[in-house]
């Protein structure tokens, strides 16, 4: 019983390992994406992915001072996928693919590289200027706090969920049926939570980098793209599973 | 002998991870939603955000214990040191 808390390994394709958690994950992806552009087709389903999106991406922008724009589809797919991929472990004989450290590894780093990205196109490489910042002696802090809450924010999302499915199985196992009822109505709340943790943190990074070399204000409405009416496609599959 | 030793010593060590691991979280967390709820109760119209400095501050005071749990995690059902 030890091995099935982890993901398991379904065929081996060579060097690659296939797990179940890999086929959940892109069985997820697939969904996701083709529910919205199939309720893009249609007008009464598609006005009501538009509103959800535009309150999101609105209440996005706020969260931070500097212009956000490009980072708002990225934010909520992040959401749309960690959220699904939480709650699809509820279902029975389907394990949650954020429950393998693998997944949630990949997500971490897509979530790193859009960052940096994010903010050299903002500041071109003036943004490397904030490892500097206190004075230089930090650079070896500054860099090892940036690795490290990439680490953090890999192991949080892992460590939750799959927190969460291993105190239900045991008790489960200790306890009987209804026991871990309470406890998987708890780890839905987590799995909201994390899924919005994830996003915001996402957020929140990226833009710190920003903020800190920009300043001053003029550096904030960031004018260098504008990016206000970003791509449609990957914006309806968020609000299939967010709203 | 070697590795019942080595089993009995990664099953008491992933206890008293978790166990010493959760208490700093604990009580970080605890003042955190302290804090948090006296300044909703000072100016409740700052309360959204308030609600989600809060939550961001709570995952990062919280993966300190995650760390601890991974670390219990390994030592039970993925240790490198037992066959």
């Amino acid at each position: 019983m030890n091995g099935d808390y982890f993901a398991r390994d379904l065929l081996e394709l060579g060097p690659l390992t296939i797990t179940d958690t890999l086929v959940v994950s892109l069985a997820l992806s697939v969904l996701l994406a083709g529910l919205g552009a199939i309720a893009m087709r249609f007008p009464g389903p598609r006005e009501v992915l538009e509103v959800a999106y535009e309150t999101l991406e609105r209440s996005v922008r706020e969260m931070v001072a500097v212009d956000a724009g490009p980072l708002v589809p990225l934010v909520l797919t992040l959401w749309a996928f960690i959220l699904s991929a939480n709650l699809v472990g509820l279902l029975p004989l389907v394990s949650s693919p954020t429950r393998d450290l693998s997944i949630t590894t990949a997500l971490a780093l897509i979530s790193f590289f859009a960052g940096h990205v994010f903010a050299f196109r903002q500041q071109g490489w003036r943004y490397l200027k904030h490892y500097l910042k206190p004075n230089p002696l930090m650079l070896p802090f500054n860099i090892i706090g940036e690795l490290s809450r990439t680490l953090a924010l890999a192991l949080r999302l892992f460590g939750n969920i799959l927190s969460g499915e291993l105190i239900a199985a045991i008790l489960l196992y200790v306890a009987g049926l209804l026991l871990p009822v309470p406890l998987m109505l708890l780890s839905v709340l987590t799995a909201v939570v994390q899924a919005y943790i994830f996003g915001v943190l996402t957020l929140v990074f990226a833009a710190s980098s920003v903020h800190v070399v920009a300043g001053s204000p003029p550096g904030e409405d960031g004018g260098e793209e504008p990016p206000p009416s970003s791509p449609a496609n990957p914006t309806p599959t968020l609000e299939g599973t967010a709203s | 002998m070697n590795q019942d030793m080595l089993a009995l010593v990664s099953i008491v060590t992933a206890g008293a991870t978790i166990a010493l691991g959760s208490i700093g979280p604990a009580l970080g967390q605890g003042r955190a939603v302290a804090q948090a709820l006296d300044a909703i109760a000072r100016q409740p119209d700052a309360a959204n955000q308030i609600t989600r400095t809060l939550f961001v501050g709570l995952a990062m005071v919280e993966s300190t214990a995650i760390y601890c749990l991974v670390v219990a995690l390994v030592l039970l059902f993925a240790n490198p040191l037992l066959g």
